[in-house]
């Protein structure tokens, strides 16, 4: 197999816009720690961001920033620190990267925008902990740090349906959130903004699902590596207009790769879906492995993610609501072997990879048997590799890359 | 075209597995028949090693060079030898050879120095699955390695010492760094030394029976299964029937790259 060219990523030209965007967002943000104004919220990748959007905080994501420690490998510093100061090494790497960046007072965006030199104090923390324990506990170590408030909503794990009842539980949860929440921002809830600025998330949103579904085609013109990274306007911008302008500007980028019939990866020979989360630390070098083996990653649930389910904004509390419950990471086995099935007609995928995040539990949905079922069920090969979201220690190269290429020799024999 | 040739004069196609402990070679002729093999230990040099064992190969095989009408690499080290005609990994490679040795449906382990590898393989050769031990090293040669070392004992008395035991005793950690834990506390119990590598053989025997279901015919491969015989013994008694060992258990993932050498020769000729 010829896997030792040297091979590059097909960069983005809307690329540029996205960094100018990032450093937009994360320029205000410090700019709003510094002044004391608007209140700062942390917020969970589903925690209410729009509620929050729509009290006129300025609201940062601590798993972007874990993520961002992972994809500089700062984290390989980071974690330790955490470990040190009694936070396991079995649990959340995002968790531990992160509190041991703070407790070193460190931030991976120092070193792109100089002038910050720290997160930006919270006035309050939210959290979902509809993915799991840990950012919840993640959350309360900084709630502790700045003694300020931890609020949060407690979604059931492991639905078969979305019922009436499993919804109103939680929008109860999110409108709970409302008093403390105006407190802090010393504002009053109108719920017309809070419409207003969902409707707009929604329609980010959409446009982000017409990005990666410009992947049915072959070659797809996008790989999983790119919609990582381009996924960042989605996660920390949501509910803005410049999200919705970012994405119409890729989407016209990648639509004229499709017109061009280009892929993102050269000869696309073999087309894959990734269940589970990234190895950040990987990114770069995984994207240019799979070039070299001429396979491209269309589809993935981790960037699909970011596509938040929604319906009427009648009751916004209850939109909210089920996009939260809407999330595959909220399912039982069922319902995620249909949603992956589904995805791999859609695709038209040769494979699945699952990644076994070590530190991840939730989000590695291979061990309870889902790849002998989903095997069974498609005839489509699975394989699972080792890995981690942001600890490399549990990695090994040499056995993934093995791994890898071995599943696609036997995709080679047909 | 190699300037010396066997008597015969026929094609000599090489298979190269620079696995994590040793590098191990096969020759095929032309017809696909054994021609000559050769296993040298990795040490820290890894092209020294395995340019040793093409030699030691070659003249198995009566060639003045090593020379070959194809060569194809396998193992954790199959890129290091870019003289190498192609490469390929180690999964699909025991898959071939061990087709070769058996040509029915099987499931083959390969207890190799750093990993063990289960793959599932169809009535026509085909691979259905695979999977690899996670990283601890438990259940793998090194494991037995590091086991002797701590003991204080040749690695090739383990078979003989295991085979006299007269009790079981278990070692049930996942990890290497805790099963030799469990063997201090296991001396300091005044455990005998062969009950003791008997209950390491049991553990590598159980880390593999973990990794997967085992079905139909097993065939055992690797540097482990060829020269602890005792652990055979073992591993049919747990599964309850025989399992087969190729008879050169240790060559099963050169063999594979040699076929694929001849084959793709053969493609190319055809
Ligand atoms: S889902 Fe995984 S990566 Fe995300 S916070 Fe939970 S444990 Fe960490």
């Amino acid at each position: 197999m010829d896997v030792g060219r040297i091979v590059t990523f097909k960069p983005f030209a809307s690329s540029a816009r996205m960094r100018e965007l990032m450093a937009g967002y994360f320029r205000d943000l410090n700019r709003a720690a510094l002044e004391g104004r608007p209140k700062i919220a942390w917020c969970s990748s589903v925690g209410p961001a729009e509620l929050l959007l729509s009290l006129g905080y300025a609201v940062f994501y601590p798993e972007n920033h874990a993520a961002m420690l992972g994809a500089t490998r700062e984290a390989r510093k980071t974690i330790p620190v955490a470990n040190a100061a009694g936070y396991s090494p079995d649990i959340c790497s995002y968790l531990t990267s992160d509190i041991g960046a703070y407790l070193r007072r460190e931030t991976p965006l120092s070193k792109v925008y100089p002038e910050i030199v720290t997160v930006p104090r919270p006035d309050v923390l939210v959290y979902n902990n509809v993915q799991c324990r840990d950012v919840q506990e993640w959350f309360s170590w900084y709630g502790r740090e700045f003694a300020v408030p931890v609020l949060g909503v407690a979604t059931p794990r492991n639905i078969a349906a979305i019922t009436p009842e499993l919804l109103a539980g939680i929008a109860g949860q999110i409108r709970a959130l409302v008093p403390p929440l105006e407190k802090i921002a010393g504002r009053r809830f109108d719920i017309d903004r809070l419409r207003a600025v969902m409707s707009l998330s929604r329609d980010g949103s959409e446009m982000w699902k017409r990005v990666l579904e410009a992947n049915r085609v072959r070659p797809a013109p996008l790989s999983f590596f790119d919609a990582a990274v381009h996924m960042g306007p989605a996660v920390v911008l949501r509910g803005t207009e410049e999200v919705l302008a970012y994405y119409r500007v890729l989407l016209r980028e990648v639509e004229g790769r499709v017109a061009r019939g280009e892929g993102a990866v050269e000869g696309e020979r073999f087309r894959l879906y990734w269940e589970g989360m990234p190895i950040w630390g990987k990114l770069r070098d995984l994207a240019e492995f799979f070039i070299g083996l001429r396979t491209n990653i269309v589809a993935s649930t981790y960037c699909n993610s970011w596509i938040f389910e929604s319906g009427d904004l009648a009751d916004p509390f209850l939109d909210l609501a089920r996009s939260s419950a809407g999330l595959f990471i909220a399912w039982d086995e069922d319902a995620k072997e249909r949603y992956l099935r589904d995805m791999a007609e859609t695709y038209g995928v040769h494979g699945f990879i699952f990644h076994d995040a070590k530190t991840c539990p939730h989000n590695s949905n291979n061990r309870y048997g889902l790849p002998g079922r989903l095997e069974k069920a498609t005839g489509i090969p699975t394989l699972t590799i080792h890995g981690d979201v942001n600890d490399l220690r549990c990695y090994s190269e040499d056995q993934t890359r093995t791994a890898i290429e071995a599943f696609i020799e036997r995709l080679e024999e047909g | 075209m190699p300037e010396h040739r066997p008597p015969g004069g026929s094609r000599i196609f090489a298979g190269l597995d620079i696995g994590s402990s040793a590098v191990k070679v096969v020759l095929l002729d032309g017809d696909g028949s054994f021609a000559g093999h050769a296993v040298r230990v990795l040490g820290s040099d890894l092209r020294h090693a395995a340019a040793a064992a093409l030699d030691d190969a070659a003249g198995e095989a009566g060639l003045k060079r090593p020379s070959f009408d194809g060569l194809v690499a396998t193992g954790f080290g199959r890129s290091a030898w870019t003289e190498a005609s192609a490469a390929k990994t180690e999964i699909s490679c025991h898959a071939k050879g061990s087709y070769h040795d058996v040509r029915r449906p099987h499931t083959l382990i390969d207890i190799g120095g750093q990993d063990c590898k289960i793959i599932r393989i169809d009535g026509q050769g085909r691979r259905m699955g695979f999977r690899m031990n996670r990283k601890c090293a438990a259940g793998t040669g090194a494991f037995l390695e590091e086991a002797a070392l701590r003991l204080r004992v040749g690695l090739e008395t383990f078979d003989d010492l295991a085979r006299s035991s007269t009790r079981d005793v278990e070692i049930g950690s996942y990890c290497t760094v805790f099963a030799a834990a469990e063997i201090l506390h296991l001396i300091r119990r005044g455990v005998e030394m062969p009950d003791i590598v008997k209950g390491l053989f049991g553990s590598i025997v159980q880390r593999t029976m973990e990794m997967d279901l085992l079905e139909g015919d097993v065939v055992l491969t690797g540097g482990v299964a060829a020269h602890h015989p005792f652990l055979i013994r073992m591993f049919e008694t747990r599964l309850g029937r025989p399992v087969i060992v190729p008879p050169r258990a240790q060559f099963t993932g050169a063999l594979g790259a040699a076929i694929f050498a001849l084959e793709a020769w053969s493609g190319r000729h055809a």
